[in-house]
C-alpha cells in the first residue's frame, strides 16, 4: 500500500455495533512535521481518524511516535503542517486548550498525580466541567455541594470501567502498576475526549492483562463513541484491535493500511526486521 | 507562670509566622521558586492598613479588609509581570528576580512613605485577658492571632483538599505538564496561589504591626526570612509544616530571648534551623525524596 493512501476512516468489522457514523474523520494531519535544531523529528506526517476508529500508530523506537503525540496535543508546537480536530485548526490553542477542545492523553511512563487519591485524580481531570466559582467553593455554597456530587458520581463510574470503584479511596501512587495504567486512562476519559491518545497502553502487562486490555479498550470505543489512537509495541494487540494502522520510522510515514495491508508491506518488514541479504 | 506566659506569647509569634510561611510554602509547592518578596508584601499590607485606619479614619475591619484586597492583587500583579515571563528560565533567574522585586518593594515603600518609622494605631482592641488572680495575663492580640492561625490553616486545609481549586493546585505541584494535559488552566492555578498567598501576607501584616506596632519600609523583611526560615523548617511545600515550623519558631525565638539573650535569639533561631535540616533535610514534614536506582 501506498504511504499516500489514508488510515480507513470509518470501522468496518463486525464487532463495533450499528450506528449513525459522521463521516467526516474527528482528526486530521496534514503534512505536519517538526524540527529540533537540524533533526527532522518528524516529517511530512499526514494522517485522518474516523469518529469511533480504533487507529494504531507503531514504528521502531526513536521513530517519533511520542513525538507525534506530543505535535496533537500541542507539548511541541509544530514546525510545519495543520492539525485540524473535528474541522476545527489547533495551530494558535494551548495545551490546555486542546485538551479542551477534546484530545486526552495517557503517558508511556505513568504521570498521575501520585499524592492524590485515585477519586480525586479522575476528578482533577473534570476540572473544567465543574461549574462553581472560588466563592462557592470556600464558603462551600450549594452550588458547591451539587457539582461535587456529580463529579463523585461520575468519577465512580469512570472508574467502574475498569473495576476499580473500590480503590477510590487509595493513594494513586501506591497502586499496583496494572492498576496506575488503567487509572491513567480513566483520568484521560474524564476530561470527556472525542479522541483518546494511548501511549503504549500494555507497556509492562503480562499476555492476560494485555487481552483484559484489549476487551477494555474496545469496551471504551463502543461506550463512548470515540477515537482512539494508540502507539504500542504489542503486535498482538495492535493487529486485533486497530482498524487502521500507520507505520513510522525515522519520523516519516513508510505505511498505512489496514493491519493485513501493513504485515504484508515490505518496507515494514525491512523497518522492523532490516533488509534481507542479496542472494 | 512566667514559663507559660512565654509559651502563650512564642505561640502567637509562630502564628503570624506559620501565616507568613503558607505564602512561602504554597508558591514553592506549587510554582517551585522562592517569592522572596513575599516578606515585604507584608509591609505594604500593614501600611495599607495603617493609612485607611489613620489617615482616612475608616474602620479597622475595612482598613484590614482593604489591605487584603490591594495585597492580593500586587501579589497577582507580581507573578504576571515579574514571574511569569520566567516560567522556562531557569531557577536562579527567577530567584534573582524574586530578590529584585523585594528590593523594589521596599525602596518604593521608602519612596512613597518615607522611612519615617510609622506608629501603627491598634486594629485589635487593647485590652488583656487576666487568668489566675492577676497571675497570666494575655492580650487580645496573642489570642486573636493564634485564632486567626487556626481558622486560616484550617480553611486552607480544607480548600486544598476538597475543592477542585484546591485539587487543581496539588495537580499542579506534582506535574504540571500532566495538568496542562488534563484541561486544568495552570496560569489561573499559579495566580490563585499568588493570590491567596498575599491576601494571607496582609493579614500576617496587620497581626504583627498590632503586637510591633512599629512600622518603616523594612518591617516585612526580617519577618518575611524568618518565616521562610519556618517554611524550610516545618518541610517546604507542606501546608501543615508551614504551621508546625511556624509555631515551633516562634517558641524558640520567645524562650532564646527570655531565658538565653535578646541579643542571642535570632542566631539561636537560626542555628536550631540549621541543626533540624542536618538530621531531616526534607524539614520536619517534608517529604523524604528517595532517589531511585
Amino acid at each position: 500500500m501506498s504511504s499516500d493512501s489514508k488510515l480507513i476512516s470509518i470501522p468496518s468489522k463486525s464487532m463495533i455495533p450499528e450506528r449513525d457514523i459522521d463521516k467526516t474523520p474527528i482528526l486530521e494531519c496534514v503534512n505536519l512535521g517538526i524540527n529540533f535544531g537540524g533533526l527532522k523529528a518528524v516529517d511530512n506526517f499526514d494522517l485522518s481518524i474516523g469518529r469511533t476508529e480504533i487507529a494504531g500508530l507503531i514504528g521502531p523506537n526513536g521513530a517519533g511516535k511520542t513525538t507525534v503525540f506530543n505535535l496533537l496535543t500541542k507539548v511541541y508546537q509544530p514546525t510545519t503542517g495543520t492539525i485540524l480536530l473535528d474541522g476545527k485548526d489547533t495551530h494558535s490553542m494551548n495545551t490546555m486548550q486542546v485538551n479542551r477542545a477534546g484530545i486526552a492523553r495517557t503517558f508511556q511512563n505513568i504521570r498521575l498525580f501520585n499524592a492524590l487519591s485515585v477519586e480525586d485524580n479522575v476528578k482533577t481531570a473534570m476540572n473544567n466541567q465543574m461549574k462553581y466559582n472560588m466563592w462557592s467553593g470556600i464558603f462551600r455554597l450549594p452550588r458547591y455541594w451539587k457539582e461535587e456530587r456529580i463529579a463523585h458520581e461520575r468519577a465512580l463510574e469512570l472508574l467502574s470501567i475498569f473495576n476499580m470503584e473500590g480503590m477510590a479511596n487509595m493513594k494513586a501512587g501506591s497502586l499496583p502498576y496494572g492498576a496506575q495504567r488503567r487509572l491513567e486512562i480513566v483520568r484521560a476519559l474524564a476530561t470527556n475526549p472525542s479522541l483518546l491518545l494511548l501511549d503504549e497502553p500494555a507497556a509492562g502487562m503480562n499476555p492476560s492483562e494485555t487481552a483484559e486490555l484489549m476487551e477494555n479498550i474496545r469496551k471504551i470505543r463502543d461506550t463512548f463513541q470515540i477515537a482512539i489512537l494508540l502507539i504500542e509495541h504489542d503486535m498482538n494487540l495492535v493487529m486485533n484491535i486497530c482498524e487502521g494502522i500507520c507505520v513510522l520510522n525515522f519520523g516519516r510515514i513508510i505505511a498505512k493500511g489496514t493491519p493485513e495491508d501493513v504485515q504484508k508491506n515490505p518496507a515494514v518488514i525491512e523497518a522492523y526486521l532490516g533488509k534481507k541479504k542479496e542472494a | 507562670m512566667a514559663f507559660l506566659s512565654f509559651l502563650i506569647s512564642g505561640i502567637s509569634l509562630g502564628s503570624i509566622y506559620a501565616i507568613i510561611a503558607l505564602g512561602y510554602t504554597m508558591v514553592y509547592g506549587i510554582a517551585k521558586m522562592l517569592n522572596f518578596a513575599h516578606g515585604d508584601v507584608i509591609m505594604v499590607g500593614a501600611y495599607i492598613c495603617f493609612y485607611a485606619t489613620s489617615r482616612f479614619q475608616l474602620p479597622p475591619l475595612v482598613g484590614i479588609l482593604l489591605a487584603v484586597v490591594v495585597c492580593t492583587i500586587l501579589g497577582i500583579v507580581i507573578e504576571r509581570l515579574a514571574y511569569k515571563p520566567l516560567r522556562a528560565a531557569p531557577v536562579l533567574a527567577v530567584l534573582i528576580t524574586a530578590i529584585g522585586m523585594s528590593y523594589f518593594l521596599q525602596n518604593a515603600a521608602l519612596l512613597l512613605w518615607s522611612s519615617n518609622p510609622k506608629v501603627f494605631p491598634p486594629v485589635v482592641p487593647t485590652g488583656k485577658i487576666s487568668l489566675f488572680g492577676g497571675q497570666l495575663t494575655i492580650s487580645y492580640v496573642t489570642v486573636v492571632a493564634i485564632l486567626c492561625c487556626i481558622v486560616i490553616m484550617l480553611a486552607l486545609t480544607w480548600f486544598t483538599s476538597k475543592t477542585k481549586m484546591g485539587k487543581a493546585m496539588r495537580a499542579c505541584s506534582e506535574d504540571k505538564g500532566a495538568s496542562q494535559l488534563m484541561g486544568i488552566n495552570v496560569n489561573g492555578t499559579i495566580s490563585l496561589t499568588f493570590a491567596i498567598g498575599s491576601g494571607l501576607a496582609a493579614i500576617a501584616g496587620v497581626l504583627l504591626c498590632s503586637a510591633y506596632p512599629t512600622l518603616v519600609p523594612t518591617t516585612g523583611a526580617m519577618p518575611g526570612i524568618k518565616a521562610f526560615t519556618a517554611a524550610v523548617f516545618g518541610g517546604i511545600g507542606s501546608i501543615p509544616g508551614a504551621f508546625v515550623g511556624g509555631i515551633l519558631l516562634g517558641i524558640i525565638e520567645i524562650f532564646a530571648k527570655a531565658y538565653i539573650s535578646t541579643q542571642l535569639s535570632d542566631p539561636i533561631v537560626f542555628a536550631v534551623l540549621i541543626i533540624v535540616l542536618l538530621v531531616r533535610p526534607a524539614g520536619l514534614l517534608g517529604k523524604q525524596i528517595r532517589e531511585k536506582v
